[in-house]
Parts: C-alpha cells; sequence; structure tokens
C-alpha cells in the first residue's frame, strides 16, 4: 500500500504540468483533467484510508522513500512520505474539499479565457499541498510549503489585469516570506541540533534538548505558522487574498492552505510539549488573532472579506487548541476539519451569490436572495449554523471541545483563555447572522452596476450547487460523526498524543455559557440588521467600527512601522553604500585603471623595447635564483 | 650476427669486434606513432601541396590534416589505455622522449585543440567571396607584397594559401614532441619545430596584412632572442652535468650519481653553472606560456595573427609549454626547488597581476584576450609551484579546460565582422546581445569561463590549481591569484554587459553566419566549458592519474 503515497502527490502535479506545458490545444478538455486527476488523488487517499482503518492502531503509519533527494555527506535529505493518521485526516481533506472545488470551478470560471490555467495552477496547488503534509522531514515539508505559497501567489493575482489582484498576490507574498524565514531558521536550528530534520529522529531526541533550544525552534516554528495561516502579526496579507477567484479562495484561503500553519505546529507536538514558553505564545497569538479576525469581519462589507476575517479567527481558535498541548491538539485538528467543509461552503456559496449578481461583492447592495437562490440559501445558511455552533452542527462540537479545553489549562490563564474563547463564539454569531441578514433577508437592495444593468439573480448552475450541497452535508453532520463514541479522538490520539483537561466548571456549564453567548450575538445581530432596514451606503460608525473597516489599521502599522523604518534603513545603508564602500571600490577600481593604463604605456610596439623587457627579465631572474641561493 | 663477425674476422684478421663501436639506436616506433604520424601526414601535405591540382587541394589537405589529428589522438589513447600512462611508462628514442602520463595526457590535449583549431582554419564562409571564390582567413598569396599587383592577381585568380595546414601540422609535431622531450636537445629542436611555423602562420592574414607581417616579424626576433636564452641555458648545464639527458642532470643536481668522472667530479660542484643554466632554460619557457616580464609579444602577436591562429597558438602553444615546465622542473631540477620556487612565486604573482590589471585598459578584443591569457599563464603557473601530484593534476586539467575556452572564444571573435573584416575593437560589440542573443550568450559563457564562474570549466580549473597551490604553502599566493581573478573579472563581465545591456549602433557589426566547421568548434567550446565545470570529477581523476613523471 505504501507505494501508493507517492501517487497521491504525482497525480495533480501531472495535472499541472501538462495543463500548464499543454498549451491552447487542451483548453477544451483542460478543466476535466484537472478535475479528474485531482479525483484520482482523492480515489487514492480513500483506498489509503481504508485500508489503515484495516490495521491496528500501532500499525498505521506507512512510509514510503522514493529516492535521497539530497546526497551529501552529512546532510542527506530524503524525497520520503510519511503517512499517519494526521496526514491521512489532511489527505482526504484536501484532495476532498480539493476535489469538489474542482468541480465547481469548472461552472464558476466558464466564461474565463485561462481557464486551463487556473485548473493547473489548482492542481499544482493539491500537488504541493499534499507533499506539506505527506513529507517525512522537515526539508520536503519546506519544499511542499513554498509549494503552496507559489500556487496561493500564482491564484490570488490569477485575474492579472486588475492591480489590486497583482498587488494583493505581492502582499501575500511578501508577507509569507516572512513567516518561510522562521521555517528555514527552524529547520536550520534542528540540523545543528540534532544533526537532521526527519521528524521521527527530531521529535524522538527532543527530550535530550534544553528548553531553550526547543522554545527558539519553537518560536521560529510560530512565525512560520504566522505566515501562512495569516496569524497576527503576519495577518495582514488574507484580506487582500480575497482578490483571487472564489473558489481559491475556499480552497487554499479557507479550508486548506491556511491550515498549515495548525498541521506544522500539532505535527511538531514534542517539540512545543518540551517548551511550555513558546507554548504560551502560541495561544497568546491564536487568543489575539481569534479576536482581530473576529472584530474584522464585524465590520466588513465584501462578503469574501468578512469570511476571511471569520476565517482567520476560526484559524486563532485551532492556534490557540494547539497552543494548550496534548488537551488541545486533537481539538484544533478536529475544528480544522470541520471548518474545512463550512467554510469552505460558505466562501463557494459567496462565489454562488456573486455569480448571480454581477460579481458585486458589496452585501448591502444585497438583500432578500433567498428566494432568488434556494439552494445556494439552503447551504449557506447550514454553513451558517454550523459555523456560529448551532447545536449539533459540525462547528458546535469542534468549538465546544476548544473551549472546554481553553478553560481546562487551568488558573489565571485558562479563564483568561476560556473567556476569550467564549466572547470569541459570540463575535461570531454576531457577525456570521449580520452576513445571513443583509444577503439572504431584508428588502432587495441591488444597485445597478457599471453597465447600469440591474442584476437578476438566479441559482448557479448544477456543477456549482453540488459541491455546495455536498459540504453543507459535511458541516451538519461531521462534527456529530466525529464526536460520537470519541471517534475522532481515538483515532488522530495515537500520533498527537491526548490528556483529558479538567475545566474548573463543568462541560455543562461551559455549553451552556456558550449558548447564552451565541443568543446574545445573534439578538444584537437581529437588532442591527433584521429589525430596521440596511443603508445601502455605510453610516460613518463607532470609532471601533471604523478601525475594524480598516482592518484594525493593520496596513498603517505595518506601513509606518515596517515600511518607513525599512526606507529609512535602506536609505542609510545606500548612502553608507555610496559614500563608504563605493568609496573604496571606486578609489580601487581608478587605481587599478590608471595603474592600467600607465603599465599599458609600457607595451609600445617596438620589438627593441620588448628584447630589453625580456633582458632585464632575464637578468633579474638570474639574480633572483642566485640571491636565494646565497641567502 | 655471430656467424658474420666470424667469417668477416677469417679475412680481416681482427680478433674481436672493436669495443666503441656506435650501437644502433632503437626507436619504439609504436610508442612515437602520435608524433610520427602527425609528422607523416605534414610531409604528406606537403607533396600534396606540389602535385595535387589546386582546386581540389583545399579539401585534401583539410581530410588529410583532420584524418592525422584523428589518428594520432587514437594513437594517444591506445598507448594510454595499453598501461604507458601509469605501469608502463617508460623512455623511449634512446633517452630522448618520454612516454609516460603527463606526455600523452598533454599531447591528447593538444590534438584535441588542434582539430577544433584546424576548423576554424577550414572555415570559407565567412570572408565574403572573392571574386565569386570562397576564401578562408589567410592572405591569398603570403609572398606578394600588401597592395601590390601580385596580390590583387592573386586575390582576383581566387589563391588561398592551402599551405597552413601542412604547417600547423609540422608546429602540431612539434608541440607534441615539446612536453614529451627528456633531454634537453630535444627539447630545443621540439621548440624550434613548433616555433618556426607558426612565425610563418602569424604573418599569413588576408586582411590587415601588414599588421599580420608586422607580428610575425615581431614574434620572430623575440623567439629568436628567447631560443638563444634557452640554447645558452642548455649549454650551461650540459656544461655542469656533462650530460643533456634529463635523468642524468637530476641525478648530478640531486648527488645521486653513480660514477664521478673527473670532468664531472670538476664542473659539479660549481652551483653558477647550474643555476644560470636553469635560470636561462626556464626564461626560454616562461617566453612560450606568455609570462610576465617575457609576454610583451603577446598582445602585439595574438592581435596581428590571423584569428583562427591566435586561437590556436594560444591554446596549443600554452599547452606545450606548460608541459615542456613542469618536466622540467619535476623532473630535472626537482632537487632545485628550494631556489626556483621563490623566483616562480614572484613571476607567478606578477603575471597574474599585470595581465589582469593591464587588460582592464584594453579596448580591443583580441588584445583582450590576450592580456587575458597572460593572467591565466600566472594562474598556472601557481598550480606549478606546488610540487606536488595534486600540482601536476591541476595544471593538466586547467591547460585541457582553458584550450578549448580560448580556442571557441577566438572562434566567436572570427564572427564578428564589418567592412572591414574582424570588427575587433571592443566599441562595436556594443548591444551585440540585442542583435545576435546567440552569440552573444555563447560568448559570454565563455567569458565566464575565464573569469571563473561556477558551473564552468574555468572555475575548476582555478579551484584546483588554488587548492593545490594552498595546499602546498603558497598561501599569499592564492590570495593574490583570488584578488586577480576578481580585477580580471571586471573586464570579462564588463564586455558581457556592454554586450547585453548597452544600445546597439546604427553602424555595428554583423554576425557572420559559418559553416558547420567553426560552429562545431564553438558547439565543442561550450559543451568541453559546461562540462568540465558542471561535471568535472571524471576529468580531474583522469588529469590525477597521468600526473605522475617518469625519469
Amino acid at each position: 500500500m505504501e507505494n501508493l503515497i507517492a501517487l497521491l502527490v504525482a497525480a495533480p502535479l501531472l495535472g499541472a504540468v501538462v495543463l500548464l506545458c499543454g498549451g491552447r490545444r487542451l483548453d477544451k478538455v483542460g478543466h476535466w483533467i484537472g478535475t479528474l486527476l485531482a479525483a484520482v488523488s482523492f480515489g487514492i487517499g480513500v483506498a489509503l484510508f481504508a485500508d489503515m482503518l484495516g490495521r491496528t492502531a500501532e500499525d498505521r503509519t506507512l512510509t514510503q522513500n522514493l529516492y535521497t533527494w539530497i546526497p551529501v555527506e552529512g546532510f542527506q535529505a530524503d524525497m520520503a512520505f510519511q503517512l499517519d493518521q494526521l496526514s491521512m485526516t489532511f489527505v482526504l481533506l484536501i484532495s476532498g474539499v480539493g476535489t469538489l472545488i474542482h468541480v465547481y470551478s469548472i461552472g464558476y470560471m466558464e466564461h474565463d479565457e485561462r481557464r486551463r490555467r487556473f485548473f493547473g495552477y489548482l492542481n499544482l496547488f493539491v500537488a504541493a499541498m499534499l507533499l506539506l503534509v505527506l513529507a517525512d522531514n522537515y526539508l520536503l515539508l519546506y519544499f511542499g510549503w513554498e509549494g503552496v505559497g507559489l500556487a496561493s501567489y500564482l491564484l490570488i493575482g490569477f485575474w492579472q489585469h486588475k492591480p489590486s489582484a497583482a498587488t494583493a498576490a505581492k502582499k501575500a507574498f511578501l508577507v509569507n516570506r516572512v513567516g518561510d524565514i522562521g521555517l528555514s531558521i527552524a529547520i536550520m536550528l534542528m540540523f545543528t541540533t540534532f544533526g537532521t530534520f526527519a521528524f521521527e529522529p527530531v521529535l524522538a531526541s527532543v527530550g535530550e534538548t534544553s528548553e531553550g533550544t526547543l522554545t527558539a525552534i519553537g518560536l521560529m516554528l510560530l512565525l512560520a505558522a504566522c505566515g501562512k495561516s495569516a496569524q497576527v502579526p503576519l495577518q495582514s496579507w488574507l484580506g487582500d487574498a480575497m482578490e483571487g477567484p472564489t473558489p481559491v479562495s475556499a480552497l487554499i484561503h479557507a479550508a486548506t492552505m491556511v491550515t498549515a500553519g495548525v498541521y506544522l505546529i500539532v505535527r511538531s507536538a514534542a517539540i512545543f510539549n518540551g517548551a511550555p514558553d513558546a507554548q504560551l505564545v502560541v495561544t497568546v497569538v491564536g487568543a489575539v488573532t481569534l479576536l482581530f479576525g473576529a472584530i474584522v469581519g464585524c465590520a466588513k462589507d465584501d462578503i469574501k472579506k468578512a469570511l476571511a476575517g471569520s476565517t482567520m479567527s476560526q484559524i486563532g481558535y485551532m492556534i490557540l487548541a494547539a497552543g494548550l498541548g496534548p488537551i488541545g491538539y486533537v481539538f484544533a485538528i478536529m475544528h480544522l476539519v470541520t471548518h474545512g467543509f463550512f467554510k469552505a461552503g460558505l466562501f463557494l456559496g459567496a462565489g454562488s451569490v456573486m455569480h448571480g449578481m454581477n460579481d458585486e461583492v458589496d452585501m448591502r447592495k444585497y438583500g432578500g436572495l433567498r428566494k432568488y437562490m434556494p439552494v445556494t440559501y439552503a447551504t449557506f445558511g447550514l454553513g451558517y449554523l454550523a459555523i456560529i455552533g448551532f447545536p449539533g452542527l459540525s462547528g458546535f462540537f469542534s468549538k465546544d471541545m476548544i473551549i472546554e479545553a481553553a478553560f481546562a489549562k487551568g488558573g489565571t490563564e485558562g479563564w483568561i483563555l476560556g473567556g476569550v474563547t467564549l466572547l470569541g463564539a459570540g463575535i461570531t454569531a454576531f457577525y456570521m447572522t449580520r452576513v445571513m441578514l443583509l444577503t439572504f433577508f431584508g428588502e432587495k437592495r441591488w444597485q445597478p452596476d457599471a453597465g447600469g444593468e440591474l442584476p437578476h439573480p438566479h441559482e448557479s448552475p448544477k456543477s456549482m450547487t453540488l459541491p455546495m450541497v455536498i459540504l453543507a452535508l459535511g458541516s451538519v453532520f461531521a462534527g456529530a460523526f466525529f464526536e460520537i463514541g470519541e471517534r475522532f479522538l481515538k483515532w488522530l490520539e495515537p500520533v498527537t498524543g491526548y490528556e483529558h483537561g479538567n475545566p474548573p466548571v463543568s462541560a455543562m456549564t461551559v455549553t451552556a455559557a456558550t449558548m447564552v453567548v451565541l443568543v446574545i450575538g445573534i439578538a444584537i445581530a437581529w437588532t442591527m440588521y433584521g429589525r430596521k432596514p440596511v443603508p445601502v451606503v455605510a453610516p460613518r460608525g463607532s470609532l471601533l467600527t471604523r478601525a475594524a473597516r480598516k482592518d484594525l489599521y493593520q496596513d498603517d502599522f505595518n506601513h509606518v512601522v515596517l515600511v518607513r523604518g525599512g526606507e529609512h534603513l535602506t536609505r542609510s545603508l545606500v548612502y553608507l553604500d555610496h559614500s563608504v564602500v563605493d568609496g573604496v571600490v571606486n578609489g580601487t577600481a581608478a587605481s587599478v585603471g590608471g595603474l592600467s593604463g600607465r603599465l599599458r604605456k609600457l607595451q609600445n610596439g617596438y620589438a627593441r623595447s620588448y628584447a630589453v623587457s625580456m633582458f632585464g627579465g632575464t637578468v633579474v631572474l638570474i639574480a633572483a635564483t642566485l640571491l636565494m641561493r646565497a641567502v | 650476427m655471430s656467424t658474420l663477425t666470424s667469417a668477416h674476422s677469417l679475412w680481416t684478421l681482427a680478433a674481436e669486434a672493436p669495443a666503441d663501436r656506435i650501437p644502433a639506436p632503437t626507436i619504439e616506433y609504436a610508442q612515437l606513432a602520435p608524433t610520427l604520424i602527425v609528422v607523416g601526414a605534414a610531409v604528406l601535405g606537403i607533396l600534396v601541396e606540389a602535385f595535387v591540382p589546386r582546386k581540389s587541394r583545399y579539401y585534401v589537405q583539410v581530410f588529410l590534416t583532420v584524418a592525422a589529428l584523428a589518428s594520432a589522438f587514437a594513437a594517444v589513447v591506445g598507448l594510454a589505455a595499453g598501461g604507458y600512462a601509469s605501469g608502463k611508462a617508460h623512455i623511449a628514442a634512446m633517452g630522448a622522449i618520454a612516454v609516460d602520463g603527463p606526455a600523452l595526457f598533454l599531447q591528447g590535449t593538444i590534438l584535441l585543440a588542434s582539430v577544433v583549431a584546424v576548423f576554424t582554419f577550414a572555415e570559407r564562409r565567412l570572408d565574403p567571396a572573392a571574386h565569386g571564390k570562397r576564401v578562408d582567413s589567410f592572405a591569398a598569396q603570403a609572398a606578394s607584397v600588401p597592395g601590390s599587383d601580385s596580390e590583387k592577381a592573386a586575390v582576383k585568380a581566387g589563391f588561398t594559401t592551402t599551405e597552413v595546414f601542412p604547417l600547423a601540422l609540422f608546429a602540431i609535431a612539434g608541440m607534441l614532441i615539446f612536453p614529451a622531450a627528456n633531454d634537453l636537445l630535444t627539447l630545443f629542436i621540439a621548440l624550434e619545430v613548433f616555433s618556426l611555423p607558426l612565425y610563418l602562420l602569424c604573418a599569413l592574414a588576408r586582411r590587415q596584412r601588414l599588421m599580420s607581417q608586422e607580428a610575425a616579424v615581431k614574434y620572430f626576433l623575440l623567439g629568436a632572442f628567447s631560443s638563444a636564452f634557452l640554447l645558452f641555458g642548455i649549454a650551461l648545464l650540459y656544461g655542469y652535468a656533462g650530460s643533456v639527458s634529463y635523468a642524468v642532470i637530476a641525478d648530478v643536481v640531486d648527488g645521486t650519481v653513480a660514477n664521478i668522472d673527473p670532468a664531472l667530479a670538476s664542473t659539479m660542484g660549481n652551483d653558477a653553472l647550474l643555476l644560470i643554466g636553469g635560470a636561462l632554460i626556464m626564461t626560454g619557457l616562461l617566453f612560450k606560456v606568455g609570462a610576465v616580464p617575457f609576454h610583451m609579444w603577446t598582445p602585439d602577436v595574438y592581435q596581428g595573427a590571423p584569428t583562427p591562429i591566435t586561437g590556436f597558438m594560444a591554446a596549443a602553444t600554452k599547452v606545450a609549454a606548460f608541459g615542456a615546465l613542469l618536466r622540467l622542473l619535476y623532473v630535472v631540477l626537482p632537487g632545485l626547488r628550494w631556489d626556483w620556487r621563490p623566483v616562480m612565486w614572484a613571476v607567478a604573482i606578477v603575471t597574474m597581476l599585470a595581465g589582469a590589471v593591464i587588460a582592464v585598459t584594453q579596448t580591443d578584443v583580441k588584445r583582450l584576450l590576450a592580456y587575458s591569457s597572460i593572467a591565466h599563464a600566472g594562474f598556472i603557473l601557481a598550480g606549478v609551484i606546488a610540487t606536488s601530484a595534486e600540482g601536476v593534476q591541476s595544471v593538466l586539467f586547467y591547460l585541457g579546460a582553458y584550450s578549448f575556452v580560448t580556442i571557441g572564444a577566438f572562434a566567436v571573435v572570427t564572427l564578428v565582422r564589418d567592412a572591414g573584416g574582424e570588427a575587433t575593437h571592443l566599441s562595436k560589440w556594443a548591444g551585440l546581445g540585442r542583435r545576435s542573443p546567440l552569440t552573444a550568450a555563447v560568448f559570454a559563457v565563455f567569458l565566464l569561463a575565464f573569469a571563473g564562474i561556477p558551473l564552468t570549466s574555468g572555475f575548476t580549473g582555478k579551484f584546483a590549481v588554488f587548492k593545490a597551490a594552498a595546499e602546498s604553502g603558497a598561501g599569499v599566493l592564492v590570495v593574490i591569484g583570488v584578488l586577480s581573478s576578481a580585477i580580471a573579472a571586471f573586464f570579462y563581465i564588463r564586455v558581457i554587459v556592454l554586450m547585453f545591456f548597452s544600445e546597439p549602433k546604427a553602424d555595428g557589426p554583423t554576425v557572420a553566419v559559418p559553416s558547420p566547421l567553426t560552429m562545431t568548434t564553438i558547439a565543442v567550446g561550450v559543451a568541453v566549458t559546461l562540462a568540465l565545470g558542471v561535471a568535472p570529477q571524471y576529468f580531474l581523476e583522469l588529469a590525477g592519474q597521468a600526473s605522475t613523471f617518469v625519469r
């Protein structure tokens, strides 16, 4: 079975190569090739999953060593894969949701003349992401990590004719670069500390390593996770990344790639377990982002940006859970999976709405769409109920577990983290209700588009609604399926480890409190957006609203601190370069040139002076030889 | 033989054969095959000139030359495969010629380089056809005075100097013997055998004939001057050791000579003879490799000679001369190394620096390459100084790598032309990359190899010689070598910048489309440059196996 692992990556990679190199003659069938190969990958994933279920828990890890990637003495990197329960979970999520989104894109990108290329990039992304989660060492993981970064860059900027898309792609690329530096430093630290970067030896020899080193590695890994998963302080790119086509936002910027940071932390659990300080920072980052994203999500009128804020916030939950240690790892992943379902579904719903509304993204110009787009309304609605944690749906179970675990952390820390997650749940209920109300309820606030045409909302084609329906089913049932009999816990525990945390209050109390804040959040949203008509032009709003609309001034902060600071630094360096370095260099060059010019005059073209030079040279040579003897 | 002797004695009454009868020399023809093939072909070439009609001479000559070089190379490979490069290495031809690893390696290098160089000799598509006849880079009739009526008549008749092929073969034969010469007289004769044809070849340019002839005269005068030094050195060494044989001289220098007769006893204590003699021979060889201060001829001759000859000379002469220098220093004078090493140190440093520095202000691409070849001679000397097997290995590798880069680079120079023939002034090369990206890119590869940029053979070669030098304790030399490389990189990169980042001039030169001959030369040059840069291991090992001299 283990020989199939490479095929998981190879199938979409083949698709990417064929589609990107195939040229125009594949334009007609390109999307089918791309979708088929993603589905092949999913099929192999399911086969491997079935095989894995047939084994005992200890026997479930498969490895496949393709070849030695970098064969240098003392530095060996293998092109080797490791498929355990954690990787398996990701493989199914990536290839499953990935396939659905391929199907959705067939309809969504129908009128785009570069559709073949789009599917090539999507395949490339799926291949890179699978490589990331299947790698058996950090270097190969890094390869996949950069691969998804590349695919993300290409897809955000897919509509390259729009300057905003090009800028957004560049921004995502640059911000991710900061995080990638963290990952590369972490890998270098691992190599100097452990002499290797394969998961197994690194994670096994953590016990013999000082806490300081582990903290350093952990913080660098966290930096990497912050970049990829859009966590504070590297969160600023995700909102702009919504410039990409909506299926991209659904697949890459909601369900899969942005959760790579969570995977990295959970995969490196042993390192974080040995570094409590790093874990504390992880939880702080998670908690801050959780609130940050939620607040931003409340103020955005752009439906995709509101969902992007929500994504940030939900990943904050996962990071926070991962920072809690063994009491949280399983729940971080569980929330990741359920979030993959409902957030992808929500994004696809948003895409479907935009599809029907002439690509309008401002929710203030929607309203009353439930009658016109019943399937979208139903699936979006189920996704909405799942994300706010409506009892019985996916989000309810996974989020509740994280809130409980946060309280169970214990001490003041536990109370604070628990409080934040609870507050986050309330805000989530608020902003998601807001999105729901603005889009599907209330009066029609449709505005003519640039061509002066009023939109004629209509339901999207089958290829788009089918994936939405499947994802909605996942949003409804996945949580319960995982939770009943603690299936998910038992499945993942052998890899991540698990400790049962005891919250200071009973689990029932926590659930009840969650329900209370949920109701409060919905009620506030209803009061603000359901009861009274919504103005088409956004009111000025309170100070907080205005701040949140500007992403809590994150770009301004970056501009002032990083861009300006960087400019000053480069300016002074340029000055130094001009005055000192160039001075030395140019001085040397000038003196070499001057010397050259003078020596050149010796070459006067007269054979007689050449002969004199030879004679003189010979005399000197003989004299020197004799002198050597004399000395 | 014995019956003959006895029968003889019946009627001469001489009881014994004379004791001091001169033994008949034995010649190992098979082991000398590479040289003999080339000499034979050269002689045949002269007969071709005499008897084959003018129309078909060119084809016969090209075929004969290439076939001779190829079979000579096959003979070298055969000898090497037969173990003559290692276990069976020995001195052939009564002590005159060594058949050993370095000799065979260098002969192979010279032959391969010569083949590709001969392709550029045979190129007939670059120069515009004169009166409907295709012509090459060589004068229509070398003997006619430039600008005279007889020259015009020769051009009109479509004459070409097909004598270049036998001349080149003679030169190559001399070069094959030069690094293998195992006594001083053979060394001298080899030197003259390859020098004289080169002087002639230099004078044969079709265009700018006066400059070409001036270059040839200068080369001849200075070459004769240096030969005189060499010959004087040979005389002094003979006076010191009583023999011209490398092995005997080496024994005398080491003090391990077996039977000392009174004459030897009286001279071998005289170190002045030895030191001055050795220094004079080194002078002669340093002249041929173009080391400072014996380099002055190089730029003038490189510029004046027909460009295919320049490429051939720059590559093959350097290989042969460094081979002879290596053998002299490693076989004859190793006992003297504490005396010659510091001197060679100084020569290497001055050569590297002067070559690199003066090249900075050159404006003619051929002169630029001439100074570059001087700087490279300095780098190779750094490897010679190492006095270790690694040193020999690195020098052998460097010579092989450098030959192909050089011939390739000069072959590219022949392509860039304007109304006056080759456009060698650098200002005319501005923007070449815009107009002829492929030609400019190929030239850039060669320049990067000259500069020693990784993934080219130049890097591997430089790395090898500097490594060998550093391991032998010549750290200072290596530092200066690297600094010179940095200076040298400036002017190589400057040409690349000029080609790719300057606006092309309106009346700039055109790039002629050559025949497959020159294309082969350039393609081989690029292929070898990249192959030795990307995967040098095999060739380094080959050079390593060939690095032991027989004594």
